[in-house]
């Protein structure tokens, strides 16, 4: 567990920001990064932390603003089966499984 | 997650406990266990710092481990805690090296690790000594590790050695015995230190105290 992240989404919610935290929930084969590892995003798109060492955190910031509007946690899908993942850039060869919440 | 989680895990990590987060997928609903209420399961998932799911009749659930850093407390600024020290670190461990005599805790020997010039019974009741730290004593000298020991037997570290012959083993139990802990209290100590690989010399010897250590932080006892 990265509690560097968890520190600063305390800090971007004591600055009033909208914020949402992904955490990798699943991995399977050779994913970049262990099951745990967190990325915490803000209302601008800024984030800090990490889920696949840079191959879908894009994908997952997207996801995450939307998150923040709706309030709704989801669940998302990266790997190799998976056709619009395969072009977001999972080329490791992983899969990962990423759960994204509203910081309320 | 609501922001009173994020502050009780947030509290835990100050306070050096671990807990854990439970998260059902199905509804965003979460809880928090604290370690001293896990069941086996959940123990398990603790020592080897396992995060994952869990699938029940409910659904499923993420369960996120939260620990706090290891932390190895070493007694005796002494050859051997030279060779522990660089391993320790490569296995995450935070390192404290405590010794009272300022030939030995000198800055030079012992760089990159908190040194304490001290005794024992001074420095452990502040510095806290809990589940998440390893402890090791290595100086032979009954008047420091001995008090040392003590404090660690009334405490929950979850690694107890103690370097010395199988003599000098015993004659350090039979003192630790009469004042007043019992055999299963003792058999929390390990000594003479370190798993059985014929380990020769310091770098070895660390090896097979690490290795030890190990044993016990992920597997227990």
């Amino acid at each position: 567990m990265d509690h560097s992240v968890l520190e600063t989404a305390a800090d971007w919610l004591g600055e009033k920001r909208q914020v949402a935290l992904a955490t990798v929930i699943e991995t399977w084969g050779s994913a970049p990064q262990p099951i745990g590892s967190q990325l915490v995003i803000d209302g601008d798109g800024n984030f800090m932390g990490s889920v696949s060492g840079g191959c879908v955190e894009g994908a997952v910031i997207t996801d995450a603003l939307d998150v923040m509007k709706t309030g709704e946690p989801r669940i998302l899908d990266f790997g190799v089966a998976d056709e619009t993942a395969w072009k977001v850039g999972l080329a490791c060869g992983g899969k990962i499984r990423v759960y994204v919440e509203p910081l309320l | 997650m609501k922001a009173e989680i994020l502050n009780a895990i947030l509290n835990a990590r100050k306070n050096r406990l671990s807990v854990a987060v439970f998260t059902e997928l199905s509804s965003g609903l979460q809880h928090i266990v604290a370690r001293a209420d896990a069941d086996e399961a959940l123990d398990k998932r603790f020592r080897f710092d396992q995060s994952g799911i869990e699938k029940s009749e409910a659904g499923e659930s993420f369960v996120a481990i939260h620990n706090p850093p290891l932390r190895l407390v070493i007694i005796g600024a002494v050859h051997i805690a030279q060779s522990i020290i660089p391993m320790a670190q490569a296995a995450n461990y935070d390192v404290t090296v405590i010794d009272p005599r300022g030939a030995f805790a000198t800055g030079a020997r012992f760089p990159g690790v908190t040194l304490i010039e001290d005794w024992p019974q001074d420095v452990l009741p502040k510095l806290g000594l809990d589940a998440r730290t390893g402890f090791v004593a290595l100086t032979h000298d009954p008047k420091i590790d001995d008090p040392a020991l003590d404090l660690a037997l009334r405490s929950e570290v979850f690694y107890i050695g103690a370097l010395g012959s199988k003599k000098t083993q015993a004659s350090r139990m039979e003192r630790l015995k009469a004042s007043g802990f019992d055999e299963a209290a003792l058999a929390r100590i390990h000594g003479p230190i370190g798993l059985k690989i014929g380990a020769v010399g310091a770098p070895e010897i660390a090896i097979s105290i690490m290795a030890e250590m190990t044993q016990s932080l992920r597997l227990g006892g």
